[in-house]
């Protein structure tokens, strides 16, 4: 083990569990919403349904789930300790601040938008991922998690709040899907901008696609 | 060539010591736009000290951008608003007749203040001695050709050594992190066949001893390398990354 | 003491290509476990003082290092642009050890000693190597091997650079093995520290006072032998191509403490620097002399031709250089090329607004030899003038891209459109500690390396020979000579610093300070050091007569008796105070520009950067008077700024003297 020591003592060590952690959740993201985009059929949920069902009891999936949430942890567990060392860096803070001249705002804002998600998280973690796994909405089939989709949906609140999810979740990517590729070691004059765009392109339309689950469902363009 | 005089109104962080807390004092300065901006910190002290004032202690050199002891924030940025130049190199031009600047020291935990814009870097110091430098006695080498090696690494190398140790780069990071620093000298000696031998001792030498000194930890946000008056790509933060892990997992 | 000195410059006996090699294998050696009982203070962190700190700690020394800055990887040898000469001969044009010393005996003008500069040029091609291995990053070509320049004064290509910063990575070289030491703990390391005297117990130097700059306490250091590696003193002129802080101190304590001063009158202008542009300017910028390899010079042919420099056609112009020295053109010694430039100027022919520069201009060569060496690359066919200069210009930036980037951000023109304006500025001292060939001083045990000693350069110092000089001495000589004195100190132990003459030296520099600070006048130290400059640039400078000498020394003693009387330095004794350090330095520029006037006024003859007006050939070539001044002019300090004049006769048996000619 004290060979791993240096990733939870060393920064850079903690900013490549980051990294690491960071691009599993990524690789996460792409599943999840690969299986929300099935609601695009429009055939009443029934793809989805399956899919979700699927994804709810393959022993596989169960087990990495575990894998997920300790992932997870560790990546905010390090984001916060690392937000609270890297503001302690300087404690005597500047009167005049012109990050803008520099860099990008969100690129400055991960522990904001990181905490947003997280907040996020917890509202979206007990509306569906608790009913879904410890209640028996799948299972004994007396309501899908379409249909428990489409109750939550139909209230506009909810909406606005995973909207705003969305966006934080953009931005984050915005900057961490690259970031974590620096963080890694992987930077190269040829590869690198291939590595932003594709960042770019999978922030933006993986968050557009998690957006619209919600706005369609609360719209009825969903049936 | 103007001869226009300028007049500035200058904030201008004043503070004892390292102990005292400090606070910004005005002044108003005539400038010409041909001046560089120390030249016109030369005027405010000559005006100082015929008033009878404590002039303002900021340090600086050889005043062709080479030195890297110069270092001021200026309204908010690091060797002020010009992309890749010192403080001694920012020309009076770039500024308006009128204007209000604001000039900090830099602001670091581990860069502490001596006195006024003054601060304390012997932390980089301190981290190349832990090991950024190849390990050759005076007369070990061998025939300066006898290692041949490609131009475009040979070019890289020099970029990444170009590096003047201003502390731009920490004073410029929201993290006041060292990477872009440590990550020049590692990648430029990483690059080389010379530097290639100790290359993992290296580097896990000089990023200990960049956390013991307190700098923060790179969140990739870009802010070091542009505002790095010799312009250090951020490849070098991923190198020094590349190299660290790679050193850590065999066991360095 | 004064009747007692004997100048013995300790030149090994022998054949000139044997000396080194013998003294080498001859000198007394320390062994190493004596070694780690003698202290070595080594005061100055440039290429002298760095390379000669780790080396001497590598070997088993225990080193102390002081620099002022705040790290020692500031000394201003970082600024160093062109390049370092070695005689590799990897460019097969013919170089060798013999021509890289008979091109810097020349360039000298014949002032210099053989033996050191012999010494000089059998280790430079060593330096190249120690420099590789370290990893700096020379320039290289495609297949890997080392890159060439030529540089002023030389016919074949023996400058190693890297792009227009050599210094600065030869330097980092230095500080990153200087810092291994620190890190292994064979060398403290004292930033921003000033020396303020050094210390003689019973004729020997044995330590120093230093002032630390940011407590503002005096310190006191032993050590068995102290060496100055402390630069140049350029900046007695005010205006300068030196970094701010560079000064004479450490070098004019040792002086007053009795080393001599040798040649100080001798010092360089280079050609290339960017012209003065107003009253409050602190400093000058040097245009690297590479640029002259592929920069023409010229003024217009006609007085007042404010023409756009573009539009003046050639039959207008002067192509100067070229005309008067057709075998080396813009390739000809600083000191030529700066004296040509004065000449034009003085005459009326100058440019720019305030008439005191002359252009340095590269499009001919843009268009001409890169335009058109690339277009025949790419295989462009009959390319137009405008592709030519396009082609030009992107070789341009490759090599001198920084350099270009800095003239803009200076002036504001953007040199790839027009034509720089240059005009001469102070440089380099070749003056400085009168050494002999251990490069120890008069005083034993205390030594000068690299510019602070007069040593290698003789009247004029040719470009990427400083660099050369510094780490010659750092790496290569003091290791070995230092074994010459040392390995009788064997039995001395580390003395205690409370003896009378550690007490008495520091009260005296306490005193001086306390002396600054009390005076409290009307006038800065600043405004003191910019009249000094203004006397010795006009009277002291490019060109110097008796009659201006005589006032120039008028004029700055009363300057210093004002100094004395007026000066307002403010702030505390026992804080970090800025205006204190630049008072004590300002002071002993007072004192060492007399120095300066009163040996350029005894040397009744012209040579290298100095020129006697009344001493020239009729077509204003510098005139020497080998019969009565082939000496080193070693200066003793006496009580009351007097001094008396030493002579070191100069003997040459391998190179037959010669007028300089470049034409």
């Amino acid at each position: 083990m004290k060979l791993f020591s240096f990733l939870f003592t060393s920064t850079i060590g903690r900013k490549w569990l980051m990294g690491l952690t960071g691009l599993f959740l990524i690789s996460f993201l792409l599943v999840h919403c690969s299986v929300n985009a099935c609601i695009f059929f429009n055939d009443e949920g029934e793809t989805f349904n399956m899919a979700a069902e699927f994804m709810g009891t393959n022993w596989i999936i169960r087990s990495m789930e575990f894998v997920l949430f300790g992932g997870l942890l560790l990546h905010i567990f390090q984001g916060l300790y690392l937000w609270k060392f890297n503001a302690d860096a300087r404690k005597k803070r500047y009167s005049v601040n012109a990050g803008s001249a520099n860099s990008t705002w969100y690129s400055r804002s991960m522990g904001i938008l990181g905490t947003l998600l997280l907040l996020f998280l917890v509202v979206h973690l007990k509306d569906f991922w608790l009913t879904s796994r410890f209640t028996d909405v799948i299972t004994s089939g007396e309501k899908t998690l379409f249909q428990e989709m489409k109750e939550v949906f139909a209230n506009p609140l909810p909406v606005v709040i995973y909207v705003l999810g969305c966006i934080s979740l953009c931005y984050h990517l915005l900057h961490g899907f690259q970031s974590a590729f620096q963080t890694l070691g992987i930077n190269h004059k040829s590869y690198t901008p291939i590595i932003q765009s594709t960042g770019r392109l999978f922030s933006i339309v993986v968050s557009l696609l998690f957006a619209a689950m919600p706005v369609a469902m609360h719209l009825d363009w969903i049936q | 060539m103007s001869n226009s005089n300028m007049n500035l109104k200058l904030k201008v962080w004043r503070q004892q010591n390292a102990n005292d807390t400090g606070h910004f004092e005005d002044y108003r300065v005539q400038a010409s736009p041909d001046m560089s901006f120390l030249e016109m910190f030369d005027v405010l002290n000559e005006q100082l000290i015929t008033e009878g004032k404590d002039p303002v202690a900021f340090d600086h050199d050889c005043r062709e951008g080479i030195c890297g002891m110069c270092s001021m924030v200026i309204n908010g940025r690091p060797h002020g608003p010009k992309h890749g130049v010192t403080t001694c190199q920012l020309h009076m031009r770039s500024f308006s007749d009128g204007d209000t600047i604001v000039v900090e020291p830099w602001r670091s935990n581990a860069f502490p203040v001596i006195r006024d814009l003054s601060v304390n870097r012997s932390s980089f110091d301190r981290i190349i001695a832990a090991g950024g430098y190849v390990s050759v006695n005076t007369g070990n080498a061998v025939d300066a050709n006898a290692t041949l090696i490609p131009k475009e690494i040979a070019d890289e190398a020099f970029e990444a050594a170009t590096c003047i140790g201003c502390g731009a780069c920490v004073s410029a990071c929201k993290n006041a992190s060292a990477m872009l620093f440590v990550g020049a000298k590692v990648t430029q000696l990483a690059l080389l066949p010379q530097g290639r031998a100790e290359a993992s001792k290296r580097v896990v030498a000089m990023v200990n001893q960049m956390d013991a000194e307190g700098f923060g930890a790179c969140t990739n946000t870009g802010a070091c390398s542009a505002e790095c008056p010799k312009q250090i790509p951020l490849s070098v933060i991923a190198t020094l990354n590349r190299e660290y892990i790679k050193a850590k997992l065999k066991g360095y | 003491m004064s009747k007692n000195i004997k100048l013995d410059s300790k030149i090994p006996a022998g054949e000139l290509s044997q000396k080194w090699t013998q003294y080498r294998s001859s000198v007394p050696l320390v062994n190493p476990a004596n070694k780690r009982n003698l202290e070595i203070i080594v005061v100055g962190t440039g290429l002298a003082g760095s390379s000669a700190a780790a080396t001497l700690a590598e070997m088993g020394y225990k080193v102390k290092a002081f620099c002022f800055q705040d790290t020692p990887r500031r000394a201003h040898s970082i600024a160093a642009q062109g390049g370092i000469n070695a005689a590799k001969n990897y460019q097969n044009d013919g170089d060798s050890v013999y021509r890289l010393f008979y091109d810097t005996i020349k360039g000298g003008d014949y002032r210099a000693r053989e033996a050191n500069v012999h010494r000089l040029a059998e280790v430079s091609t060593s330096i190249i190597d120690q420099c590789v291995a370290q990893g700096v990053p020379f320039a290289r070509e495609y297949g890997g091997t080392l890159s060439n320049r030529s540089f002023g004064g030389t016919q074949v290509q023996r400058t190693f650079y890297a792009a227009g910063q050599t210094g600065q990575q030869l330097l980092l070289g230095a500080y990153q093995a200087l810092e291994r030491q620190v890190g292994l703990g064979n060398v403290k390391m004292y930033s921003r520290h000033e020396m303020l005297d050094v210390v003689v117990i019973d004729g020997k130097a044995r330590g120093l006072i230093a002032r630390n700059l940011i407590t503002g306490e005096l310190e006191r250091h032993f050590g068995h032998a102290v060496l100055l590696c402390t630069g140049g003193y350029g900046n007695v002129f005010y205006l300068s191509t030196n970094a701010m802080g560079s000064n004479v101190t450490a070098g004019w304590k040792a002086h007053k403490a009795g080393a001599l001063f040798g040649n100080p009158c001798f010092t360089q202008i280079h050609p290339t620097c960017i012209p003065v542009s107003g009253h409050y300017q602190s400093k000058l910028t040097l245009m690297s002399e590479s640029l002259r390899n592929d920069g023409r010079i010229w003024v217009p042919k006609n007085k007042d031709d404010n023409r756009n420099p573009n539009d003046i056609p050639e039959e207008d112009r002067d192509y100067y250089l070229e005309r008067r020295y057709p075998a080396f053109g813009n390739l000809v010694p600083r000191d030529v090329a700066s004296r040509a430039a004065k000449e034009r100027c003085d005459a009326g022919y100058g440019v720019g607004v305030s008439k005191m520069a002359v252009y340095l201009d590269f499009r001919y060569n843009m268009i001409n030899k890169y335009g058109r060496v690339e277009a025949s690359r790419l295989n462009i066919e009959n390319p137009d003038e405008a592709t030519l200069l396009q082609l030009g210009k992107e070789v341009a930036k490759e090599k001198y891209g920084n350099l270009f980037n800095m003239y803009k951000q200076i002036t504001d023109e953007d040199p790839y459109e027009v034509p720089m304006r240059i005009y001469p500025a102070v440089h380099y001292t070749m003056g400085g500690l009168w050494v002999n060939y251990e490069l120890m001083t008069n005083i034993p045990g205390l030594y000068a390396l690299g510019e602070a000693n007069f040593s290698d350069h003789g009247a004029n110092r040719l470009g990427a020979s400083a660099l050369m000089q510094g780490l010659a001495d750092g790496y290569f000589v003091i290791p070995y000579t230092i074994g010459s004195y040392l390995s009788n100190e064997i039995r001395t132990k580390s003395m205690s610093t409370d003896s009378d003459e550690f007490v008495a030296a520091e009260k005296k520099v306490r005193e001086q300070l306390e002396c600054l600070l009390s005076i409290n006048g009307k006038q800065t130290v600043e405004s003191f050091h910019r009249r000094l400059g203004l006397i010795m640039w006009d009277k002291c400078g490019m060109s110097r007569s008796a009659e201006g000498l005589k006032q120039a020394i008028a004029e700055i003693r009363a300057l210093r008796a004002e100094f004395w009387k007026d000066v307002r330095v403010p702030g505390t004794m026992d804080s970090f105070n800025p205006e204190l350090e630049k008072a004590g330095r300002v002071a002993d520029f007072l004192e060492l520009g007399e120095l300066m006037c009163l040996d350029a006024l005894e040397r009744n003859e012209s040579c290298g950067g100095h020129f006697r007006e009344e001493y020239q050939t009729e077509e204003g070539e510098a005139k020497r008077d080998d019969e009565n001044y082939m000496f080193v002019s070693a200066w003793e300090c006496k009580e009351g700024n007097a001094w008396e004049l030493h002579k070191e006769p100069l003997e040459y048996e391998n190179i037959k003297i010669a007028q300089r000619s470049y034409k």
